[in-house]
């Protein structure tokens, strides 16, 4: 988390709750103008000097999703709190200045947090040292094997990285295109059905009193790719995050996950427009990038959370691993299992299944052969544009 | 007004907010915002609607979002076939086109749906979109346009514009992401499962009748069975249904009569896998672990 300075020469309670609007858009919360506009208007209507009521108000406010709601409370501790440990200091002299201001109502704020008991966030004055600020955020425990095979990742020239995504690009297409181009009668839709309209207007001479309409019925399939980024595999992960790339930017439904040893969705991080502030999020959600690999328990965890909602009988899931797992192989059997009553399909792309010779001992991976649709190789971009006669098969 | 009466107003009209919730439904009333409501199905998110609408004694107007809903059921609707014969009955009149025109487009002929109801009316009524996350992204486009106006152009009749400002709550359960537009232009709340206190304290407006060591009972094994691993967890309402069960068969002690209480899992658990999950010997010990 980035810590922002409480402004303490701030001029009323204007500029602070602007700066913690500030504080708040650092972290990741797009809070603006109108943010601080509302907030100011809410807290002359609550008890400011209630630190609780305050955050409530504020949260209600500023948050716009439940992962949001769960951070929020950390960062407005981090931004109101902090004046409370130097406000003894401050308060002599900016009590009778503050008295003249109409609204000193946000300085209580900083008030009742000095008097509740608890931890005050140390403010980090150089911001150096923050997990989110910069760094790949690979966490310092990987083992040696796993930065010497980081180095191989060099050999991929950013060519083959353009046309990884191209490929997926292409395949992506070719799922989208297959929406039907005929129309036929429905409820509701565009266009009128004309001749079903003529046909029943005989019946009420000549009068079309009941429309019908037609529309192009939609089939539309839904991609939800998942990628392994576990040490095994990082000499494959740019390629194939570029392959994902393609795959999100082809369809608005696309979904795409990173696991290792958990489970991060990165769809909304790879559709960011703004590359710089994509990288950051996504090497934020991938610490651990480059360890060790949990399979069953992320494909248990997307089970859980994600595919209740995202997975259909329309869905096919591409899961990019090489199936070496440190979990035992039942889970991953299981969690296929129950994805697999979904009615979704299921691709296992393994980038060593191109190696001559290779079998799927991994007990990880014989674990999941029964329950997979397609079992296909993945170490050459050929292997990935193979699968698109495949899906567009289905 | 301050938001805890807010709170304890709900609480008379039957419904146990959180801090949070009763704060964010206070500042949606007095600033006159649109808020969002998020959570998992069956934790009340709906049911808030109904109790401030109760507690304001106005109309709720309800719009149930679905994939596909258009203007055309949203908004407004010309009454085609009303239209249609007017201008036959009118054929015999001779009366000039433009006449007619006026006539069949009046306010005698358009059909009134939820959005167009809601700004319409002379008390402001609470105005509920449900499930918006059901409806096509191009609806949510049109509902921001509306709920940042409060007014409605149709092209034959000019523009309405709302005579009082809706409380409009909108609820959601994750079918898809909101876009952020419409994610800013609201106030938030996560309403999650309630702990063990709020819970109780549901349960005891709800069933007052209940006896207080089994309204214990019933919320720690509700409260312990979200933790197991289901497909659907329970939700506040299927636990009302369930104490309603319990109460109606006159058990006194979940662990009086285990084939009993096995059976009324009927109403918490939804779904085969569920039931399964949780044969007799782990619901013994869920109500072990509840007493």
């Amino acid at each position: 988390m980035q810590v922002t300075r409480f402004a303490e020469r701030a001029e009323g309670p204007a500029e602070r709750m602007a700066g913690f609007m500030a504080h708040l858009r650092m972290n990741g919360i797009a809070a603006g103008l109108n943010e601080t506009e509302t907030a100011l208007a809410a807290l002359s209507r609550v008890d400011v000097g209630a630190l609780d009521d305050v955050r409530s108000a504020l949260k209600a406010i500023c948050v716009c999703d439940a992962d949001q709601t769960s951070r929020f409370d950390e960062l407005f501790d981090a931004y109101w709190r902090n004046r409370g440990r130097s406000r003894d200091r401050a308060a002599v002299d900016h009590s009778a200045h503050n008295l003249k201001q109409k609204g000193s109502d946000t300085n209580r704020v900083g008030e009742g947090a000095a008097k509740a008991a608890g931890k005050a966030d140390t403010p980090d004055d150089e911001g150096e040292g923050g997990v989110g600020s910069h760094g790949t955020g690979k966490l310092i425990a990987t083992t040696s094997k796993a930065i010497e095979r980081t180095d191989l990742r060099r050999f991929m020239t950013p060519e083959d990285v353009e046309r990884a995504a191209s490929v997926a690009e292409r395949i992506a297409r070719s799922i989208v295109d297959r929406r039907s181009r005929r129309r036929k009668a429905a409820a509701r839709g565009a266009a009128l059905d004309l001749r079903r309209i003529l046909r029943r207007s005989v019946s009420r001479g000549g009068e079309p009193i009941d429309l019908f309409r037609k529309t192009r019925p939609d089939r539309p399939a839904h991609l939800v790719a998942l990628l392994d980024v576990s040490g095994s595999m990082t000499v494959y992960a740019r390629v194939f995050l570029a392959f994902l790339k393609g795959l999100i930017s082809a369809d608005q439904t696309t979904d795409a996950y990173l696991f290792h040893t958990r489970l991060a969705r990165i769809s909304d991080a790879l559709r960011d427009s703004d590359t710089l502030r994509a990288v950051n999020r996504l090497s934020m959600m991938a610490e651990g990038f480059g360890g060790g690999t949990k399979i069953g328990a992320s494909l248990k965890r997307f089970n859980e959370l994600y595919a209740a909602q995202s997975v259909n009988g329309r869905s096919v899931v591409i899961i990019l691993s090489d199936g070496y797992d440190t979990d035992p192989p039942e889970l991953i059997a299981e969690a296929l299992a129950r994805l697999k009553r979904r009615g979704a399909r299921i691709v296992w792309l393994n980038p060593l299944k191109g190696w001559a010779g290779y079998e799927p001992v991994a007990r990880g991976m014989a674990a999941a052969l029964p329950h997979l649709d397609h079992f296909a190789p993945a170490n050459t971009l050929a292997d990935l544009a193979a699968l698109e006669p495949w899906l567009g098969g289905i | 007004m301050s938001w805890q009466s807010m709170q304890a107003g709900l609480a008379d009209a039957g419904y146990v907010a959180s801090d949070d919730l009763a704060m964010a439904l206070f500042l949606a009333v007095t600033l006159g915002k649109p808020l969002l409501l998020e959570g998992p199905a069956g934790v009340g998110k709906t049911q808030i609607a109904k109790t401030l609408a109760d507690m304001q004694s106005t109309r709720l107007i309800r719009l149930q979002c679905y994939e596909g809903l258009d203007a055309s059921h949203a908004i407004y609707e010309w009454n085609y076939q009303r239209q249609l014969l007017a201008i036959r009955a009118s054929a015999d009149e001779h009366l000039p086109a433009a006449d007619v025109e006026e006539r069949i487009f009046s306010e005698k002929y358009l059909l009134e749906r939820p959005l167009l109801a809601a700004i319409r009316q002379d008390v402001a009524p609470v105005l509920l979109i449900d499930e918006i996350d059901r409806a096509d992204e191009e609806f949510e486009a049109y509902l921001l346009e509306i709920l940042s106006d409060f007014q409605i152009t149709i092209p034959e009749l000019g523009t309405v514009t709302a005579n009082t400002r809706p409380h409009v709550i909108l609820t959601a359960n994750g079918a898809r992401d909101l876009s952020d537009a419409l994610r800013r232009r609201c106030l938030y709340n996560y309403v999650d499962y309630p702990d063990r206190g709020t819970e109780l304290a549901i349960l005891h407006k709800r069933c007052p009748e209940l006896e207080a060591r089994l309204a214990e009972q019933i919320v720690g094994f509700v409260q312990a069975l979200r933790k197991e691993e289901l497909e659907k967890k329970p939700g506040v309402a299927e636990m009302l249904d369930w104490a309603a069960a319990l109460a109606g068969l006159g058990v006194n002690d979940l662990a009086d009569d285990p084939d009993k209480t096995q059976a009324t899992l009927v109403c918490l658990l939804k779904t085969e896998r569920d039931r399964a999950a949780v044969p007799k010997e782990v619901q013994q010990r869920l109500a072990g672990k509840a007493a």
